[in-house]
């Protein structure tokens, strides 16, 4: 079975050459650890995924599993210190990012990569209009004059389907509700056209119904446009509609990454079985809901081999010691487990 | 917003009326003969004794002083001192001189304060940050006789960079220094708020998002991260303009400065009640209206705040 063991950091363009590889967005091998005064935690150990335009990625993980820090290092916005990238590479359009100037990267966010954020209230500046914070886009990044950038601010508005865009135009962010707000911070991510949109976590603070209608507004918004979508998100239900690709990610690596179907179908590692089946259940009533034992480990203290292997109810003694790299099992699918073969074969 | 304001105004009614009967009535109760000393060495004839107490209604009840001095001050009449001085003179002399260090001090405490407090904000531990935690601490410390009589000796008298004294013209280049002692507290205050108050929305989300939709650097700083930083310290400066309106005696005894603080000091060791009052009237209305503006501009800066 070793003859189709690929690894994935010896795909094309992997080698640290820096070699196009007509991937859109590329993260590869990326290493971040904070330094603290009680130690050094390590974030981000070694994940490398990849989105293509018009392709949806969704990158699942619980609290703490580098989800969010590892889109923070893309877009250039990790709090340093903190935080420090100690590895890896970002390419946009084969591009390393991490090598740039400044100023290179900068103009890459908001027209390259743009990003909407978990919580709209804070994300958006309390004291100016929503409408002058998507306007300013235009009016600094394209040189627009003030009438043009409004004009385009309110179509944007519009675009996110904001009722009465004109009048809305001058409302300060806690005059939205969530929804809407979330709406104008969508509208405001895509005003200068990204060809990769970060979602963190954007339906998060919003009540159900509204989730379902933002996703829905992103998903429409994505495959009008032709982005790249990464989807951060803990959340599996919100998942399975729109992503193409999922990646599952735990104490700061990738563990499986496979596309919709197969990782619910037949998941690859014991961590996304656990999450699976952790989804409470029409069926189930009644009876207590299903979680995944333990706790997340200490990124400040990962154990070695595999860093799920104390919670994982299939651990082996090689477990203990090895810790499994990111292998291709079949076709498009990939997983980070001693027993990945042995979970796809399974009836 | 119009109720608002209106609430305010009439609030102002009975705080004015409150305030001035107590100064009145702390004046009044000031043991101790205006008369004594008036005549040189001599005991003052008693008819002229006679006449002043007729004048100023001296043996009548607190309470007929009182409202005899309203109804003059409604007049417009802010009623003369014994020398037979218009108290309106002495304030139309005084105030000016008082309000143009107060918006040097202010100026001063704006501008530097807030340098101070932006820079170290943006990078706090630094060499910078460190010397400007220790100066404020002094600024702070020490009381403001004596950083205006160490730098007034220091930088007039022994190195002569300024004049030590303030002349009559009150010229802006005179005034520099005895603003920046007016001012050096309060400065402290706004250097250290200021500070605090960058570092703290320094990592604000919306700061992020800010720097996320590709702004440069200068304009993060310049337009999201200041207008939200300066609501405390505009509150701060504005409080403080209503104090420094106030006179500042201090200061303006040791740069010889002929404004209200020490106006109002001279009326008060020579009981001129009638001065006293009338000077601390205006001085309340002024600092009732300065704060008046501080709540309104507060909402000017955070849209949050409606008032209604």
């Amino acid at each position: 079975m070793s003859d189709i063991l690929v690894s994935e950091q010896s795909k094309p363009g992997a080698d640290g050459s820096g070699r196009p590889s007509g991937r859109l967005l590329e993260v590869e091998d990326l290493r971040v650890e904070f330094r603290t005064r009680d130690g050094v935690a390590k974030v981000i150990n070694g994940v490398t995924y990849h989105v293509d335009a018009g392709e949806t990625l969704a990158v699942l993980g619980e609290s703490g599993s580098g989800k969010s820090v590892t889109a923070q290092t893309v877009m250039g916005i990790l709090d340093t210190p903190p935080g420090f990238v100690t590895g890896g590479q970002v390419r946009f359009h084969g591009k390393d990012m991490l090598t740039m100037s400044a100023e290179e990267r900068r103009r890459i966010r908001g027209e390259g990569i743009a990003m909407i954020f978990q919580d709209a209230l804070s994300a958006l500046n309390p004291v100016f209009t929503v409408g002058f914070q998507i306007a300013e886009q235009f009016r600094i990044r394209r040189g627009l004059s003030r009438a043009d950038a409004k004009k385009r601010a309110i179509e944007m508005l519009d675009q996110v389907k904001i009722p009465n865009a004109k009048g809305r135009f001058s409302n300060y962010p806690h005059q939205f509700s969530g929804g809407m707000r979330q709406r104008a911070m969508i509208a405001m991510s895509l005003a200068l056209d990204p060809e990769v949109l970060i979602a963190d976590e954007p339906t998060t603070a919003l009540d159900v119904t509204v989730q379902a209608q933002i996703m829905d507004l992103l998903a429409e918004l994505q495959r009008e446009r032709q982005m790249g979508l990464i989807l951060i998100t803990h959340d599996l239900g919100v998942v399975a509609d729109v992503a193409d690709r999922i990646a599952v990610m735990y104490a700061g690596r990738i563990v499986e990454e496979a596309n919709v179907y197969d990782l619910y179908a037949k998941p690859a590692h014991p961590y996304t079985m656990g999450l699976i089946d952790s989804i409470p259940r029409m069926d189930e009533r009644g009876q207590q809901l299903r979680t995944i034992k333990g706790l997340p480990p200490n990124l400040m203290n990962i154990p070695p081999g595999c860093p799920f292997n104390p919670r994982c109810p299939m651990a082996q003694p090689v477990c203990q010691e090895k810790l499994p790299p990111l292998l291709q099992i079949g076709a498009d699918r990939a997983s980070a487990c001693h027993f990945a073969e042995d979970l796809v074969n399974r009836d | 917003m119009g109720r608002y304001l209106l609430r305010r105004l009439l609030q102002l009614v009975p705080v004015f009326i409150g305030t001035t009967f107590l100064i009145y009535w702390l004046v009044w109760s000031v043991p101790g003969d205006p008369f004594a000393g008036k005549c040189g060495d001599r005991r003052c004839p008693d008819s002229y004794i006679n006449f002043m107490t007729e004048k100023y209604q001296l043996d009548q009840s607190i309470w007929v002083q009182y409202a005899t001095y309203m109804k003059n001050l409604f007049q417009g009449d802010f009623g003369i001192t014994f020398n037979n001085r218009a108290v309106g003179d002495i304030i139309a002399t005084a105030y000016p001189n008082t309000l143009k260090l107060a918006v040097v001090a202010l100026a001063i405490e704006a501008i530097i304060g807030l340098s101070a407090g932006v820079l170290t904000g943006l990078r706090r531990n630094g060499f910078l940050d460190n010397l400007v935690l220790v100066s404020t601490l002094f600024l702070i410390a020490l009381p403001v006789f004596v950083v205006g009589f160490v730098l007034q000796w220091l930088l007039g008298v022994k190195w002569g960079i300024v004049h030590p004294t303030v002349s009559n013209e009150m010229r802006l280049s005179e005034l520099l220094l005895p603003g920046f002692v007016l001012g050096s507290a309060s400065m402290a205050y706004v250097a250290r708020v200021a500070r605090t108050s960058i570092a703290e929305n320094r990592r604000a989300d919306y700061v992020r998002t800010a720097i996320a939709k590709g702004l440069p650097m200068r304009r993060v700083v310049g337009v999201h991260l200041l207008r939200n930083s300066l609501i405390p310290v505009v509150t701060l400066l504005g409080t403080d303009l209503g104090a420094l309106m106030g006179g500042a005696i201090v200061t303006e005894g040791i740069f010889g400065i002929n404004g209200i603080g020490r106006a109002v000091l001279r009326a008060i060791v020579t009981k001129e009640s009638a001065t006293v009052v009338s000077i601390v009237v205006v001085l309340v209305l002024v600092y009732l209206l300065m704060n008046l503006l501080v709540d309104l501009l507060y909402a000017a800066l955070d849209p949050r705040i409606r008032y209604e």
